[in-house]
């Protein structure tokens, strides 16, 4: 540190630090350019209702890249929570027809459960790496739903007006799901932060040998987690079928990637051990705000996965230089 | 040597285990005859190209996710450069397609090396860009390819001086199979590249202590795996006869094959006999299961727990070893 304090220090480096420091700055900075480029581009897109919608896309999208964020930080990953959140949604919305909506509620989380705990167990005792874990039970949850699908076709299947409200209401400006978000957000945030077992998750991530050393049960860690993470997508399925009001079978699927890329950008190393979830809801509002962007440039779908891959790569290997900087 | 016995036993048993499924389906299905048989071998072809990607890259220490993605890509590059064009053009097609695999795989090794960053981060982000890139070629099923690339693998292989009975158990679609894999393979196997490919996988610290090329190495065993992949997107388009932007089951399926077949997932051992042999184990099953009338739904929730089963064993063996 004295050799530093002597000599200036670089520019670049100077700059590099502090994004090390405190990356949600950068991240603020950037969401701001983008929001701008937007108004540029198309004067007066920016105004409340536009904010209001933004938020309520971002929503679903956040949530999930709080599955990716706390599974990354112990250095694995979730790819099944498109399809978890597929699964509840469209188990609700047929379920609810016939059935008293609790009951359609504890219904739609059961292949919820189930699957973060295969996951877990998968993961945490069986040590197979995550994301062919979740891989392999997400086409497994897939060819289930299909099954599924078979039996309710003839009953069709309905919204429930709480879940339309929560969706895509907006009272005093504020879309509703901000009731379900914020209080979801401030917990995560919480347990990550100021719990044992957020800590256990960072410890675990950062050096797993050490943790399991100082008598930390990690396949216990592990198998909490990943039920935790899938339950979050399947309330994610809820809250998206209310917004989306059009129950598929590929309802969720196009978010699992962009829920990867937001954490990412968020800050969270993939490799474990470093990140939070405040990053991550930047990194959601960010990709929301780009795919507006890309689509009033006319970007295909297809180069907007090219954009997607080419963002994790790129802030992952940047991420690696800051570290090794030190 | 006991080390030799013990991978020669595994194929043996994988072998076995053919045989047996063979007689079982035999028993399910009485009829069952040579053109089951070639279009079993015309199912397990892109399976069988893809797994032979995965195991490159496995047997080299590292592992591939983008493997599906590049052959969707290949798949629908090459369905929508021959769709409307004569059959020469084909000629050109294929070794197009081919190279191209051969460079994005090499792409995939360069960012893997120079980054630094892992190679299962990098080929997810790959994956990402790939099927991106399939859908910008094609946005929709569709494309076609020449007559002739179809006729390549449907039928059967006639051998002058065999009666038919036995000449219909040849299809050609596995003769393809075994003439490109054996061409690339067994040449590699035998050359010092080959040799450096399994050291690093073994352990990279000793490779380059030994004077191996490692970050070369490494860039060639990805460009062999988007080889193979390309292979397996060209025989996914003469199969079907279109190209499809969407990937198919391959990535999981090459896993579980690699796994299954007595691939160490940690890298350094194995060969490319097992895996294959291991993915006409699996189709087999998927046969099987259809024979039996069980809805083709269920049967795809079966085959992904098979193969998540195989993929968990082959994690619990691995972790075995590594303790003792």
């Amino acid at each position: 540190m004295s050799t530093t304090a002597i000599q200036p220090v670089p520019f670049g480096r100077r700059v590099k630090r502090f994004m090390a420091d405190r990356p949600l700055i950068p991240l603020i900075i950037l969401l701001i350019i983008l929001v701008v480029i937007l108004q540029i581009l198309r004067p007066g897109i920016v105004n409340e209702r536009w904010i209001a919608n933004t938020i309520k896309f971002a929503i679903p999208l956040a949530i999930l890249a709080g599955c990716q964020t706390m599974t990354m930080l112990t250095g694995g990953i979730d790819l099944s929570v498109g399809t978890v959140a597929t699964m509840s949604a469209f188990i609700m919305a047929t379920q609810v027809v016939n059935q008293d909506p609790a009951v359609a509620f504890l219904l739609a989380m059961m292949p919820a459960v189930l699957i973060g705990l295969v996951n877990g167990i998968g993961v945490g005792v069986f040590r197979v790496h995550p994301l062919i874990m979740t891989l392999g039970t997400s086409l497994i949850g897939t060819g289930c739903l299909q099954v599924y699908q078979r039996t309710v076709i003839a009953s069709g299947a309905k919204i429930p007006d709480f879940l339309a409200w929560l969706g895509t209401g907006v009272t005093f400006g504020f879309p509703n799901a901000l009731l379900l978000f914020v209080p979801l957000a401030a917990l995560i945030v919480f347990t990550l932060s100021r719990t044992g077992f957020g800590r256990l998750l960072y410890a675990v991530g950062d050096n797993e040998r050490a943790t399991r050393l100082s008598g930390v049960q990690y396949w216990q860690v592990i198998t909490a987690l990943y039920v935790i993470s899938s339950v979050l997508a399947g309330i994610t399925g809820l809250l998206y079928i209310g917004l989306i009001k059009a129950p598929s079978l590929s309802l969720a699927e196009p978010l699992v990637l962009p829920s990867v890329a937001a954490a990412v950008i968020g800050g969270t190393s993939i490799f474990g051990g470093r990140g939070g979830y405040t990053g991550t809801i930047i990194g959601a509002l960010i990709l929301t705000v780009l795919t507006t962007l890309l689509t009033i440039l006319q970007m295909p779908e297809g180069a907007r996965r090219i954009l997607f891959g080419l963002i994790v790569l790129f802030v992952t290997a940047a991420y690696l230089r800051i570290v090794e900087e030190r | 040597m006991s080390h030799l016995l013990r991978r020669q036993g595994w194929v043996a048993g994988l072998f076995a285990l053919l045989v047996a499924l063979f007689i079982i389906t035999k028993l399910i299905q009485p009829g069952y005859g040579s053109g089951d048989f070639g279009s079993l071998a015309r199912a397990v072809l892109p399976y069988a190209f893809a797994v032979a990607a995965q195991t490159v890259v496995v047997i080299a220490g590292g592992i591939d996710l983008s493997v599906a993605a590049m052959m969707a890509l290949t798949s629908v590059t090459a369905a929508s450069m021959m769709n409307g064009a004569s059959e020469e053009y084909a000629l050109f097609v294929v070794p197009f397609v081919l190279a191209m695999g051969f460079v994005l795989g090499a792409v995939n090794g360069i960012l893997i090396v120079v980054t630094r960053v892992p190679d299962i981060v990098v080929t997810l982000a790959t994956l990402f860009v790939l099927q991106g890139a399939a859908l910008l070629v094609l946005d929709a099923p569709g494309g076609a390819v020449a007559e002739w690339l179809k006729g390549l693998i449907s039928g059967t292989v006639p051998i002058p001086g065999l009666p038919d009975t036995i000449d219909a158990w040849l299809p050609k679609a596995l003769l393809v199979l075994v003439i490109c894999l054996c061409v690339i393979w067994i040449p590699l196997r035998r050359s010092k590249l080959g040799l450096s490919i399994y050291a690093i996988g073994s352990s990279e610290l000793a490779a380059f202590r030994s004077g191996v090329p490692v970050a070369r190495t490494r860039i060639i065993a990805y460009a062999l795996s988007g080889l193979f992949a390309a292979f397996g997107g060209l025989a996914l388009t003469m199969s079907t006869g279109i190209g499809a932007p969407i990937p198919g089951p391959y990535l999981l399926a090459s896993v579980a094959a690699v796994v299954l077949g007595g691939v160490a997932l940690g890298g350094g051992k194995g060969g490319l006999l097992g895996p294959i042999v291991a993915v006409f184990v699996l189709r087999l099953v998927r046969t099987d299961l259809t024979l039996l009338a069980i809805d083709p739904n269920v049967t795809a929730i079966i085959e992904g727990a098979i193969m998540v089963a195989v993929v968990m064993f082959g994690a619990f063996i691995t972790m075995r070893g590594r303790q003792s």
